[in-house]
C-alpha cells in the first residue's frame, strides 16, 4: 500500500516535473537561429543534401564520435559478460530450419547486404546513414543465424573491419584538423556537386566507415548471444 | 503543446510506471524501451514545423527555398544519436537478465535481495 502510494507520487510529481517542458513546446512557425544558419550555410559548406547528416557528421560530429565510442563500450560489455569457454557448437543436435526459411534467406541475404550497402554510401543525400546502414546489415546476418544454426563467422575478419574501420573514423577526424580548418572538417576533399554520389567531402566515406563498425559491432553481439544460447 | 509530445510525455509515464511496477526484468527492460521512445518522440516534435517536409535539399526542395521548406535538422540529428545509444543499452541491460536468469535461474527482481536494504 505504502509502496503503490509512494510510486504514485514518484509519478505524478514527474509528470509535474515534465509539464513545463511540454509548455514550452509551441507549434513553431520558422527554424530557430542555429538551425538557419545549418539549413542556409551547410550545403555551400559542406557539400551534403542530406541536411541531418551534415549535422550529424561534421558540425555535431563530436557526438557521433562519442556515440560509436559507447556503442563499442556496449558491445565489449555484452562480450565480457557473455565471455565462457569455447564449447563445440552444435553438440547438441537442432532441428534445422525450415525449407521456406532456408530458400528465403539465400535468396534475401544478399539483397538485404547490398541494401545496407546503400543506405550508407548514398548517407549524405537520402534519408538514412551509418548507423541504419549497419543495423541492416546485421539483420541480414541474424536471417543467416535463424536460417542455419551451425553458421561460423570469422571472428578475426569481424574483429579487424570493426577495429579498422573505428581507426580510420579518428583518423579521418585528424586529416581534416591537418589539411582543413578543424578536428572532423570534411573540407580536406573536394566537395563536388551537391547531390552527386561523389560529393560532401569526407562524408560518405566516415560514414561508410561508421556503417562498417556499427554493422560488425552488431553482428559481434548477435553472435555472442547465440554462442551463449546453444 | 503538440499532440506528438503529449503522446511521447504519455509514453515516458507509462515506461516509469512499468520499470516501477513489474517485477519480471524482461518488462522492466521493455518499461524502460518505452521511456526511451516516449523521449525521442517529445525530442522529435521540439523541432517539427508543421506543413513543412524532412531537411533533404533535392528536386523538391531546392537550396533557396530550403529555409521556408524545411524542418529542424538538430533535433532529428539528436534523436540518431539517441536511437543507437538506447540500443546500446537494451542489448547491455539483456545480456544482465540473461547472466542473471544463468546464476539463479529466476527472472523475478524479488529474488534479487543482495543489494536490498
Amino acid at each position: 500500500m505504502v509502496k503503490r502510494f509512494l510510486m504514485l507520487v514518484l509519478l505524478i510529481s514527474f509528470a509535474l516535473m515534465i509539464l513545463p517542458l511540454l509548455r514550452e513546446i509551441r507549434p513553431a512557425t520558422e527554424l530557430p537561429p542555429l538551425a538557419q544558419k545549418y539549413v542556409q550555410d551547410g550545403p555551400d559548406e559542406l557539400g551534403a543534401a542530406n541536411l541531418v547528416t551534415a549535422v550529424v557528421v561534421t558540425y555535431r560530429g563530436l557526438d557521433t564520435l562519442g556515440e560509436v565510442a559507447v556503442l563499442f563500450i556496449a558491445t565489449a560489455g555484452v562480450g565480457f559478460l557473455l565471455r565462457r569457454k569455447e564449447k563445440k557448437l552444435g553438440s547438441s543436435p537442432k532441428r534445422p530450419a525450415s525449407e521456406i526459411l532456408q530458400t528465403g534467406t539465400d535468396f534475401l541475404m544478399p539483397l538485404i547486404f547490398l541494401f545496407g550497402v546503400y543506405i550508407f554510401v548514398h548517407g549524405h543525400l537520402t534519408p538514412g546513414g551509418g548507423f541504419q546502414g549497419g543495423v541492416m546489415i546485421a539483420s541480414g546476418m541474424l536471417l543467416l543465424f535463424l536460417s542455419n544454426s551451425a553458421t561460423r563467422i570469422n571472428h578475426t575478419v569481424l574483429h579487424f573491419v570493426e577495429s579498422l574501420s573505428g581507426a580510420f573514423y579518428v583518423g579521418l577526424c585528424v586529416l581534416g584538423l591537418i589539411l582543413a580548418a578543424g578536428f572532423l572538417d570534411n573540407r580536406f576533399l573536394p566537395l563536388g556537386k551537391l547531390g552527386s554520389l561523389f560529393s560532401g567531402g569526407a562524408i560518405p566515406i566516415i560514414y561508410s566507415l561508421i556503417g562498417l563498425k556499427v554493422g560488425s559491432e552488431l553482428v559481434g553481439i548477435l553472435e555472442n548471444l547465440r554462442r551463449n544460447d546453444s | 503543446m503538440s499532440i506528438v509530445s503529449i503522446l511521447g510525455a504519455l509514453l515516458i509515464l507509462i515506461g516509469l510506471w512499468g520499470m516501477l511496477t513489474q517485477t519480471n526484468i524482461i518488462k522492466i527492460i521493455i518499461g524502460f524501451s518505452i521511456l526511451d521512445t516516449g523521449i525521442h518522440l517529445i525530442i522529435v516534435s521540439i523541432g517539427y514545423i508543421s506543413g513543412r517536409t524532412a531537411p533533404i535539399l533535392d528536386r523538391a526542395v531546392s537550396q533557396a527555398d530550403a529555409l521556408r521548406r524545411v524542418v529542424d535538422p538538430i533535433p532529428s540529428a539528436l534523436v540518431l544519436t539517441a536511437i543507437v545509444i538506447g540500443l546500446a543499452i537494451t542489448a547491455l541491460m539483456l545480456v544482465y537478465a540473461v547472466r542473471m536468469h544463468k546464476s539463479r535461474g529466476s527472472l523475478n527482481i524479488n529474488d534479487y535481495e543482495d543489494l536490498k536494504w
